[in-house]
């Protein structure tokens, strides 16, 4: 793995031609005609998820999203390198790794709806939620990992973030942390080069692989495009992981084809040759393209394909324009996991304020204050 | 038994250790030397560094963590070293700690237990003699305790490490060395979340917790000696606040005195002072008073005298809530 820093591994070409790589091929011998297939199928259905929850932005039924298209290929290759023990962190945008993992795309649509902060259970997919604040889920990861290594577990801890993350303290203390410890962890950079509107290039004068490097961490750099290269390098990041060699990282270098957000303009900042370069590198024109040249994919395939897509995501509109508001008193549930004078207090008296109990003005004084100031 | 703040602490969490293999400690210091305050001495040595974690030097990081280990099932212990360095882990406290079980709709629990010697009169440097309870006190999904002496600390750390939510434990350093006897075996007189009355009296309550429960007793006997009786109100839960205890105190004395070394805007005084005068508005003979620190960073050490609330200041608060 190491001096991986320089060249980014690769084995699909964005014209759809395989890379001669010995190493990387092996990881992904057992990739057959149907898992080629499988992957492509992932692919197209996570953009589909993905171009609806932003119509849904668009049409008010979500306040925000936050796209991750163009960056498919390096969600969709990376997760399906774990197992279903394994454990994931991510941020917001990890959406087609949800999917992966087994997340229903109307869990995903809750949070930026705003019926909920959560995205469903983490235990039944073994995924976190995501983070908001980028950056802290690599301490998570790690203390997970090493969490897992105490209890005698073979599994890998998977830390998804971005370019921009890389720049927080707390992804420098996983670094070090992880090193320490030897603990299982992946680190998954996805480099899609902006964070926002501000280039990679702030957040790093070397290619972000190079900074494991000096915390004793393994890094490789990856075409994060090529769906087989990121099923590869997260494989090997993967069984180093479960086999006890410690942590390692992956850089895998993409990019982020629309806003930030629904509620961003990237016009603003990056011209619209650049956006056309990589729209040239598009991770499931790429897929097709070997695909077609590999003689699987036939009209059946294509629309037994879309017609996956088409489902996923009318069931997330669906589910997600009938989502109903949460109850008031959900406001004050699951604060604490244990009874709370102060909130028993709050949700008491707002309960009665809602049910428009007259006492309820006074009903935060004690009894005998409240006999006296009805009195006076 | 008789023994130190700092051992009573050690033998609580020697015994959370014995009790439930799932629980760790975690902090800068606190293995081979046993942290700097002596309060994890020999654990290292009597669990194993994988139950006692020696962490790199990085308080985020330790937070962080730690709440990765409590997603697995751990019931982690984190030591901050000092109350000056704990905010650099801030936002792991205030961000994920505090908020992972409303965010996931109580399916993860985040039962992590932060220790924190706090508040000054031990004459160090500066960032070594903080009071930041009320950043935590302010931040819902946390639980902030100080206990006040050494029996308090035996049960209190037990109580919160057993606890499902995350526990802010604020540990009064200048109290680590003050000795007292206790029962190890008794069961728990109170609940964590519940005040205690220390000493009765009939003119004017005094509440205090951590460091500065022992000047309120100091002032309370000095008073006595002038014919002045102080009711002692020891808080031991600074989120929640136990008002039912301070305002069946005040219902009696009808007159209040809050004591905190923490600065006066903005603290703790500040939201008891509010919560008492709503619900004992008609009792009360004399306007809540707050004898804190004042609205400055902590003063170099040849001033902390000047800054720390002492009995003659309490007293002096006393006085002119009796003749109000």
């Amino acid at each position: 793995m190491p001096g991986t820093t320089e060249y980014p591994v690769q084995l699909i070409q964005p014209d759809g031609r395989r890379v001669h790589n010995p190493e990387y091929q092996a990881l992904v011998a057992d990739i057959g005609p149907e898992e080629l297939r499988r992957l492509y199928e992932d692919l197209v259905v996570t953009r589909r998820i993905d171009t609806e929850a932003v119509a849904l932005a668009r049409q008010g039924q979500l306040g925000l999203w936050a796209p991750c298209q163009g960056q498919e290929a390096a969600q969709v290759g990376s997760a399906r390198a774990l197992r279903p023990d394994d454990y994931v962190f991510g941020s917001y945008r990890e959406s087609a790794v949800a999917y992966c993992r087994g997340v229903d795309p109307s869990a995903m649509t809750a949070m930026w709806r705003g019926v909920s902060h959560s995205s469903g259970d983490p235990a039944a997919v073994n995924m976190a939620n995501p983070a908001i604040v980028v950056g802290a889920q690599g301490l998570h990861a790690t203390g997970y990992a090493y969490a897992a290594q105490l209890d005698g577990a073979e599994i890998a801890t998977v830390a998804y973030f971005g370019d921009g993350a890389t720049s927080q303290g707390d992804i420098a203390e996983a670094l070090t942390f992880a090193s320490s410890w030897g603990a299982p962890v992946v680190f998954f950079c996805q480099n899609n080069h902006w964070a926002i509107s501000e280039p990679v290039h702030l957040q790093s004068a070397t290619p972000i692989a190079h900074r494991a490097v000096g915390y004793g961490i393994p890094a490789i750099r990856v075409d994060g495009n090529d769906v087989l290269a990121v099923l590869a390098v997260t494989r090997q990041a993967a069984a180093r992981a479960r086999g006890g060699g410690g942590p390692s990282f992956v850089e895998a270098i993409t990019y982020r084809m629309g806003p930030h957000t629904t509620a961003d303009d990237p016009t603003r900042y990056r011209t619209a040759a650049e956006t056309e370069e990589w729209a040239r590198r598009d991770p499931i024109l790429r897929m097709r393209l070997l695909l077609e040249r590999e003689g699987l994919l036939d009209a059946d395939v294509q629309r037994r394909v879309d017609e996956r897509a088409d489902e996923v995501a009318h069931r997330m509109r669906t589910e997600t324009i009938t989502m109903a508001d949460p109850e008031p008193s959900e406001l004050f549930d699951h604060v604490y996991a244990t009874p709370h004078r102060v909130l028993d207090e709050q949700r008491r008296d707002y309960t009665a304020y809602l049910a428009d109990d007259p006492a309820c003005a006074l009903a935060t004084a004690a009894p005998a204050a409240r006999e006296e100031g009805v009195r006076s | 038994m008789i023994t130190t703040f700092a051992a009573a602490l050690n033998a609580g969490l020697r015994s959370a250790l014995e009790d439930d293999p799932k629980v760790v400690l975690m902090g800068e210091d606190i293995g081979r030397l046993g942290g700097v305050f002596r309060v994890t001495d020999t654990l290292q040595k009597d669990f194993g560094d994988r139950r006692v974690i020696d962490t790199p030097l990085a308080e985020s990081g330790i937070v962080g963590t730690a709440f990765g280990m409590a997603l697995r099932g751990y019931r982690p212990v984190c030591e901050i070293q000092f109350d000056g360095f704990v905010y650099p882990a801030f936002d792991q406290i205030v961000s994920q700690v505090a908020k992972i079980h409303y965010r996931t709709r109580g399916k993860v629990r985040a039962p992590l237990t932060i220790r924190i010697p706090f508040g000054g009169g031990i004459g160090s440097v500066e960032h070594h003699s903080e009071s930041p309870e009320a950043y935590f006190a302010h931040t819902a999904g946390l639980r902030v305790v100080s206990p006040s002496n050494p029996a308090d600390a035996y049960t209190m750390i037990r109580q919160a490490v057993a606890l499902d939510d995350p526990v802010i434990f604020f540990e009064p350093k200048r109290r680590y060395w003050d000795k007292a006897e206790f029962d190890p075996a008794a069961a728990p007189e109170l609940p964590l979340d519940r005040a205690r009355v220390c000493v009765r009296g009939t003119d004017v309550t005094v509440v205090a917790y951590g460091g500065t429960v022992a000047t309120a007793l100091a002032a309370a006997k000095l008073g006595a000696e002038e014919g002045i009786s102080l009711e002692v109100v020891d808080l031991r839960s600074l989120a929640p606040l136990d008002v039912d205890t301070i305002a069946e105190s005040v219902d009696r004395t009808g007159r209040l005195v809050v004591v905190h070394e923490a600065q006066i805007s903005g603290g703790l005084g500040a939201e008891i002072a509010a919560r008492i005068t709503e619900r004992c508005f008609y009792r009360l003979e004399a306007p809540v008073r707050r004898v804190a620190g004042f609205d400055i960073p902590y003063p170099p050490a040849k001033l902390e005298k000047h800054h720390l609330p002492d009995p003659d200041r309490i007293l002096a608060a006393v006085d002119r809530t009796l003749a109000a």
